[in-house]
């Protein structure tokens, strides 16, 4: 199996610089250009791509070098408002220590099966949906729970759905992989990867639908949808088959991968052939940007751009985020086969630490701000606990409902009586 | 059949008809006996003379695929009759406009259904009256495109994903699986799906195994699915109303060989019940439980059969998820014998579920086994010869209904 190793990958083109961190004066992010320039793009230009080759950081090439300064302007001028800074932090303290006590919960048995954590990836997560509007749309992967939290579904709420509780936000129905919220756009939470993609891009075809064929218009524009997935769901066809939908029909929706170099076990280098996922964008004609997703405020300003673009009907763009989980795939998940300096790599580059950083050099707030946000945090979080805790399992009667929307014709008739004179059609044959 | 339409007129009540009933219509006694025989009030036979599909001339077996109802229509009499003609396809078109231009949020996707007006002329001229977003021609990717009529179902339209053929959707399994059957379970009931998924299916005519698949017992087990199948254009019509308005995703069955059925159907608005047997033939001796296009072979077999002296009761499930077991149940009660006859293949069928369905709640009535007619389980050969005999023939029928009345 030599010839696959992953040491022999990637090719010689690629460097282990890290260009954005080390220019400190460079754009944090580039636009690629697709053929047909767009020239609402302020930032970069399709040659300075070239010169600027960025690329993913595998396991074996890390050089332990300098990149524990974290990448943000050096100009003296803060890139956010204290506000927007605050939170941002807040928002990313609440995924980490949410995150960090579903492991423990899951280690105490309060919840089960397949639990993915988003330690590490919080700048994505807090960089583009805080800057979305209520009636936008979230739809996500099995790594869900940071997304619906900053989407604005409460920690309860989540986290009675995780302990698998009737007052969960899917009424424990869903679990941690399908986290949904009507209320807050939130459209799932997808086991199979991939799969939600096409479900994003159907909401984007329906804000589109609902501006050009219903009128139903609105002054800020179309509404926008988010699609995250991963690096592994980028060697999928329904990723492919999206991303030429959605450009064809021009749709107001932002496909960003988060890009963590890890498919469970499989690295991204050793699935994919050309690892460059930006990359693709371009090739069915809409901007690829690659952003570094350990860092908050590039991911934010890079979204602006992007969701800017969509709703102005525009047409897609693709992000990809560079970042990194800090746990294992799961809960379930031994997290072998990932080298260890790889990892300090990128804990050095913890997005919260970052943040937090940058606040207290541009004197956006004081430290003991920053402590009272994570102590407010952390009885958010206890709170959730006690919450789910305390709330009831749900009811056996509770198993049949909600299978159909609209169940008259199955086994209940208008009358209350069963249409059906199949008692049994809908107790199933599972002794419950 | 408009003499029948004509006498359930004036034997109506003249109270006036709520609005939620005209789902149920005064038209309705023809297309469906069985709320005639739950009323016990006289019962409207839909003999197979007027019934487009049973036409009794020069049904041979490859004439199947005809359009056997003209002769049968231009023979009955009368210029005045109420209703207009058309074949199964402009019936399916026309509930579509009907539904389109009712809400704005009805709209179509798939492969050929905008410029091109459907593979089959389903889509005919409704991409040139609704717009090209309206009616939605997309790239051939059925997992995605069907996964996007999906997502668009869950934020408020109410798309019809077409499938060229039937079998194509196989590649959308994932999103009709996952995604469409499950999404309004596993999100606690706060997404809605009303998909329609439509598209025909079954043996054509030599079209190859691929083109000839019957994916109804593949999508059978899906939880949260409901499926239809049609097999005239009146009931074609119906179903694809009733299919765009109900809040389920609801596969519509259509078949190759059925879209140049002709009938009259009702000028008035008329919806189907998305979950009633149809009452093709009612009977005493054998029910006869069938649907799509094995209902023609049906009607076919019970002509010889009454000209042997049984009478066979002829049901067309219609919904085969779930299976209206009123209906079915009144008839086995009535007669205590059940021949199946599905175009599925043995294994796995819809056969194979009606089967068992029946036996957990009708044993006590069944005085025989119940026998099941399914296609062979092979991929449908080419050959037409073979192809014949991978399917159910009316000879077949026969024989089936004289052992079980033995």
């Amino acid at each position: 199996m030599a010839a696959f190793s992953a040491v022999k990958i990637p090719p010689p083109q690629f460097t282990t610089v890290r260009s954005s961190s080390q220019r400190p004066g460079s754009s944090p992010a580039h636009f690629a250009h697709s053929p047909s320039a767009f020239n609402s793009i302020s930032f970069g230009s399709a040659k300075s791509v070239r010169s600027r080759p960025l690329f993913a950081v595998s396991s074996d090439v890390v050089s332990s070098s300098d990149k524990t300064k974290p990448a943000s302007s050096s100009a003296s001028n803060p890139a956010v408002t204290r506000e927007v800074a605050l939170e941002l932090y807040e928002d990313m303290v609440l995924g980490r220590a949410f995150e960090d006590m579903c492991a423990q919960m899951y280690y105490r048995g309060k919840m089960f099966g397949f639990v993915h954590l988003y330690n590490g990836q919080e700048a994505v997560s807090t960089g583009f949906i805080k800057l979305l509007n209520q009636s936008d749309k979230v739809v996500s992967t099995y790594r869900d729970h940071v997304h619906a939290l900053s989407k604005g579904v409460p920690s309860r709420e989540v986290m009675a759905e995780l302990f698998g509780k009737a007052t969960g936000c899917c009424r424990g129905q869903g679990g941690s992989m399908h986290m949904f919220s009507a209320a807050h756009n939130v459209l799932g939470g997808f086991a199979f990867i991939g799969e939600g993609i096409p479900v994003a891009t159907g909401a984007a075809f329906s804000a589109k639908y609902h501006h050009e064929v219903l009128k139903q218009s609105k002054p800020e524009g179309l509404d926008v949808t988010l699609a995250f997935f991963g690096d592994g769901t980028c060697n999928n066809g329904q990723f492919f088959e999206c991303l030429n939908m959605a450009q064809l029909w021009k749709l107001p929706i932002i496909f960003v991968v988060e890009n963590n170099l890890w498919a469970i076990g499989m690295s991204h280098l050793r699935a994919t052939s050309d690892p460059e996922i930006w990359k693709k964008g371009p090739a069915f004609g809409m901007p690829g940007v690659h952003v570094d997703g350990m860092d908050v405020l590039k991911v934010r300003e890079v979204a602006q751009e992007a969701i800017a673009r969509a709703r102005r009907g525009e047409g897609p763009t693709l992000v990809e985020c560079e970042t990194y989980r800090f746990r294992g795939h799961s809960l379930a998940d031994p997290d072998e086969l990932r080298k260890p300096d790889e990892k300090a790599h990128y804990a050095a580059r913890d997005p919260i630490i970052a943040l937090k950083k940058y606040i207290i050099e541009h004197g956006l707030a004081s430290e003991s701000e920053l402590k009272s946000i994570d102590k407010k945090i952390d009885d958010v979080v206890e709170d959730a606990v006690e919450f789910a805790d305390s709330s009831p399992l749900p009811p056996r009667t509770q198993l049949l409902e909600n299978v159909f929307a609209d169940p008259k014709g199955f086994g209940i008739g208008p009358d209350g009586k069963y249409r059906c004179e199949d008692p049994l059609f809908t107790q199933g044959t599972a002794q419950v | 059949m408009a003499s029948l339409q004509m006498a359930a007129l004036l034997s109506a009540p003249s109270t006036p008809v709520p609005s939620d009933r005209v789902r149920l219509g005064a038209l309705r006694l023809s297309a469906s006996s069985s709320s005639a025989a739950r009323n016990g009030g006289a019962l409207v036979v839909r003999s197979e003379a007027k019934v487009s599909g049973g036409g009794a001339s020069a049904r041979g077996l490859s004439l199947i695929t005809h359009a056997v109802a003209e002769k049968a229509a231009a023979a009955s009499s009368a210029d005045s009759k109420p209703g207009h003609e058309l074949l199964l396809f402009e019936a399916l078109r026309e509930g579509l406009d009907e539904e389109m231009e009712r809400d704005p949020t009805v709209c179509v996707m798939g492969e050929d259904v905008g410029h091109y007006g459907g593979s089959y002329k389903v889509t005919k001229g409704l991409a040139t009256k609704y717009g090209d977003l309206r009616v939605l021609d997309t790239p051939i990717a059925e997992n995605s495109f069907t996964g996007m009529g999906i997502g668009s179902a869950m934020t408020g339209l109410r798309p019809v994903v077409e499938g060229m053929n039937m079998g194509f959707l196989l590649l959308a399994y994932n999103q009709i699986s996952n995604n469409c059957g499950m999404l309004h379970y596993t999100s606690g009931g706060q997404f809605k799906i009303p998909i329609v998924i439509r598209g025909p299916g079954g043996v054509g005519r030599q079209l190859g195994a691929e083109h000839s698949q019957r994916l109804e017992s593949y999508f059978q087990s899906i939880p949260g699915l409901q499926m239809v199948a049609c097999s005239t254009p009146y009931n074609a019509k119906g179903l694809m109303k009733a299919a765009i308005r109900s809040e389920n995703p609801v596969v519509l069955f259509e078949h190759v060989l059925l879209y140049n059925l002709k009938e009259r159907i009702p000028d008035e608005e008329y919806v189907l019940s998305l979950e009633e047997a149809e009452m093709v033939r009612p009977g005493e001796h054998v029910t006869i439980l069938t649907y799509s296009r094995m209902r023609y072979h049906v009607m076919q077999a019970a002509k010889t059969l009454v000209n042997k002296g049984y009478d066979p009761e002829v049901i067309d499930i219609r919904s085969l998820k779930p299976f209206d077991l009123y209906t079915i149940g009144n008839s086995i009660k009535k007669t205590h014998r059940v021949l199946i006859v599905e175009e599925c293949m043995r294994t796995g069928g819809i056969g194979a579920s009606l089967r068992s369905a029946i036996i957990d709640n009708f044993w006590d009535y069944l005085d025989a086994p119940i026998l099941c007619l399914s296609s062979q389980d092979v991929p449908t050969p080419y050959a037409g010869t073979l192809e014949n005999w991978t399917v159910v023939q009316p000879e077949q029928i026969v024989a089936a209904v004289e052992q079980l009345c033995k």
